[in-house]
């Protein structure tokens, strides 16, 4: 679960992460007020996403007084924000963040995730920090300075002081840089993160080390110990659908095309998209009903699919090993019968019960489409899909 | 004609007084499987179907003689769940279990790999394990399989499904088929099932079903070339899956441009595996290349 900069820099302080002074706001007038409570100028105005990228976008602005506040927040609040890491539509800024303003001297980069192909966390680090810092990656990996985490033993202070000193900072600033490093671990660990970033870390021209910018994602299996975190969710950040198919328990992800799927598990929901795709044509969604979906799950996710107006045809590929297929072809007709759709519906199911399931959905006089492979499947849904 | 299990495995499932696990421990059963004992701590004595309860894997293991253990606990107590089994001795864990804290693996693997490293952890986040007409030790749905000599592996549940089941509708049995899950820290990557279908003799032609993220499929790439001399059919879900929101740089600097499924195509390829670009025609790739094409 993402969280916003200014939620992550709240647990940061928890830790004892050198944050620098801000409040989030959700109006303008708000943004006003805790300016005046910050009480000096300048401040910084950052737009609040669950995505990168704001400074590069015109989403953290530099105010030099409180008229400056005001435009700043008015601009940002309820915009839009497109970064390259929203992708094209963008995240709403429904709230800002007012912090002081630091003096850079220069800035760095420093985060901890788990690299998969050694099954252990890894902190990464690089004295080229700031907005451009894949780029750096890209053209010069000897730029990023990395340790591997020994699960058994954890970050070690001396792995943290060996990044500190190659990273270059001045020899009186090593201990406490690696203290950085240790802390950010220890969120990480604690708070059971599965990424936590700083980028930039700041050296500020008096000589002090302040985290000037705060990303965490947290694991969501782990979140059922962390009720404090889980309150920090932000359902503007993701569309109405994709909430409302949380609920229910549905992987549900919105995209452009119209041809909508129904599939259980998320490998074979992505190999459907990318068979409709090889048929020629357009996915309107990927949706994973999971192993153990019931009719009633079902019903919700014919309800979520049919809500996305581009549909044109629907494909249902299920192959059944837990979900059996009397299971699914109850839960179609059920919910047929309560959201009446009205485009036509591809059916294909093999797997448990798969003959019986099959008996149901052809006495049910629903109009359906049975096929019997993949591959026909979503021809079939494609030809349907452009009126054919 | 197999991998990693058979008819003597004798199979211990914990968890098995759940809603899941007693359903899937009947199952397994039922298809043949030697379930000889169960685990919930706190209802020993008790039995499901016949199979009977220890409070722990220990117990089970003395009095059964079991050498592989069936993962249903809930995922809170999963990891511990898998400790556990490795720590009583048993040489074959399959964890089910979704939704297993990646905190909570991490250690797992590594307390395996270091103690016990001739333990194999299947899983977590997987359909299990078969070895068709002798011991279905998993979730999926026995009768989609047939005995035969390919091997099949695959980190998808529903994708190993319909695999198998176009490779036994044109008559092609399977040796084994192994899920090895979607987690991020699986106890089992490719590169090691492959090198067990290339060690064993009656395995004669390889599935391989990946998907984009991470660079498993990338690593097998690089263990095929080395390696691997029976014919490779790989497959790779997600080319058109779209890269989506993301937050912060961390996942774009450890990937390096990997990750893809064009990248994953493209390391295959090169390491000489035959690959298929849409998965309803994998049978008939394999059938292609038993017959030497
Ligand atoms: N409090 C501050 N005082 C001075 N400059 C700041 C402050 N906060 C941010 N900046 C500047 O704005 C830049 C962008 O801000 P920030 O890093 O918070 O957002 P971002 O663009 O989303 O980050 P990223 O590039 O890591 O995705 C920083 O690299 C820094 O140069
Ligand atoms: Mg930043």
């Amino acid at each position: 679960m993402k969280v916003h900069e200014h939620q992550a820099k709240e647990v940061f302080r928890k830790y004892g992460l050198p944050v620098p002074e801000g409040y989030p706001a959700f109006t303008v007038e708000e943004a006003v007020e805790v300016a005046q409570k910050l009480g000096k100028f300048p401040v910084v105005v950052k737009a609040q996403i669950h995505a990168g990228g704001r400074g590069k976008a015109g989403g953290v602005k530099l105010a030099k007084d409180l008229d400056e506040v005001q435009k700043y927040a008015a601009e940002l609040l309820g915009k839009t924000l497109v970064t390259f890491q929203t992708g094209p539509e963008g995240l709403p800024v429904s709230r800002i963040y007012i912090e002081e303003a630091t003096n850079i001297d220069k800035e760095y980069y420093v985060a901890i995730t788990l690299d998969r192909s050694k099954s252990k966390l890894i902190i990464m680090a690089s004295a080229e920090g700031g907005m451009e810092i894949e780029e750096v990656a890209a053209k010069n990996p000897d730029a990023i300075i990395t340790e591997v985490i020994d699960p058994f033993m954890g970050l070690r202070p001396y792995q943290a002081r060996n990044i500190a000193l190659k990273l270059g900072f001045p020899k009186n600033l090593i201990n406490k840089v690696a203290s950085v490093f240790l802390k950010l671990y220890d969120v990480y660990m604690k708070e059971d993160a599965s990424m936590v970033e700083i980028n930039p870390l700041v050296l500020t021209k008096e000589g002090n080390i302040v985290v000037l910018d705060a990303k965490v994602d947290f694991d969501d299996n782990a979140l059922y110990r962390h009720p404090d975190i889980m309150e920090m969710e932000d359902p503007t950040q993701e569309s109405e659908l994709e909430v409302k198919a949380k609920q229910y328990n549905l992987n549900y992800i919105k995209l452009d095309g119209n041809i909508a799927c129904m599939v259980n598990g998320a490998g074979l929901a992505m190999a459907t998209m990318d068979t409709i795709k090889l048929a020629g044509g357009e996915p309107a969604n990927f949706l994973d009903v999971g192993g153990s979906a019931n009719a009633e799950q079902i019903a919700n996710a014919f309800k979520i699919i049919l809500s996305d107006p581009n549909v044109k045809a629907i494909f249902i590929n299920i192959f059944g090993g837990i979900l059996r297929c009397d299971r699914l072809a109850e839960g179609i007709i059920k919910a047929s019968q309560e959201v009446k759709p009205h485009v036509p519906i591809v059916v294909r199911m093999e797997g448990t019960n798969v003959e019986l399931g099959k008996k149901m959905l052809a006495e049910s006089g629903l109009d359906l489409i049975p096929a019997d492979t993949m591959w026909e499947g979503a021809k079939k849904a494609v030809e349907l899909a452009q009126g054919k | 004609m197999s991998v990693l299990v058979n008819k003597d495995t004798k199979v211990i499932v914990q968890g098995i007084t759940g809603r899941e696990g007693s359903f899937h421990a009947t199952q397994c059963k039922a298809y043949g499987t030697q379930v000889v004992g169960g685990v919930t701590p706190g209802k020993g004595g008790q039995d499901v179907e016949g199979i009977p309860v220890f409070d722990s894997v220990q117990e089970a293991v003395d009095n059964t003689g079991a050498d592989c253990s069936l993962i249903f606990v809930p995922p809170p107590f999963a990891a511990d769940a898998v400790v556990e089994a490795v720590d009583a001795g048993i040489k074959t864990v399959i964890c089910i279990t979704e939704g297993i804290p990646v905190n909570d693996m991490i250690p797992v693997k590594q307390y395996i790999k270091t103690y016990y490293p001739d333990t194999v952890l299947i899983g977590p986040n997987c359909p299990g394990v078969i070895t068709p007409e002798e011991a279905k030790i998993g979730i999926m749905p026995g009768h989609i399989f047939k005995k035969g000599n390919v091997g099949i592996v695959s980190r998808s549940g529903t994708l190993t499904y319909e695999a198998a089941f176009q490779l036994s509708n044109r008559g092609i049995g399977q040796s084994t088929v192994i899920g090895i899950g979607g987690d991020p820290v699986p106890g089992t990557v490719f590169a090691d099932v492959l090198k067990w279908f290339q060690d064993d003799p009656e395995t004669e032609a390889i599935v391989m079903i990946g998907e984009i993220g991470g660079t498993a499929e990338e690593e097998a790439a690089e263990f095929i070339k080395e390696y691997v001399n029976k014919p490779v059919i790989a497959y790779i879900a997600g080319v058109t899956a779209p890269p989506g929101k993301r937050m912060g740089h961390a996942g774009a600097i450890i990937a390096g441009g990997k990750g893809t499924a064009e990248e994953k195509y493209k390391a295959l390829e090169a390491a000489g595996a035959t690959t298929v670009k849409n998965i309803s025609f994998i049978g008939e790739a394999v059938e292609k290349a038993l017959r030497g094409e």
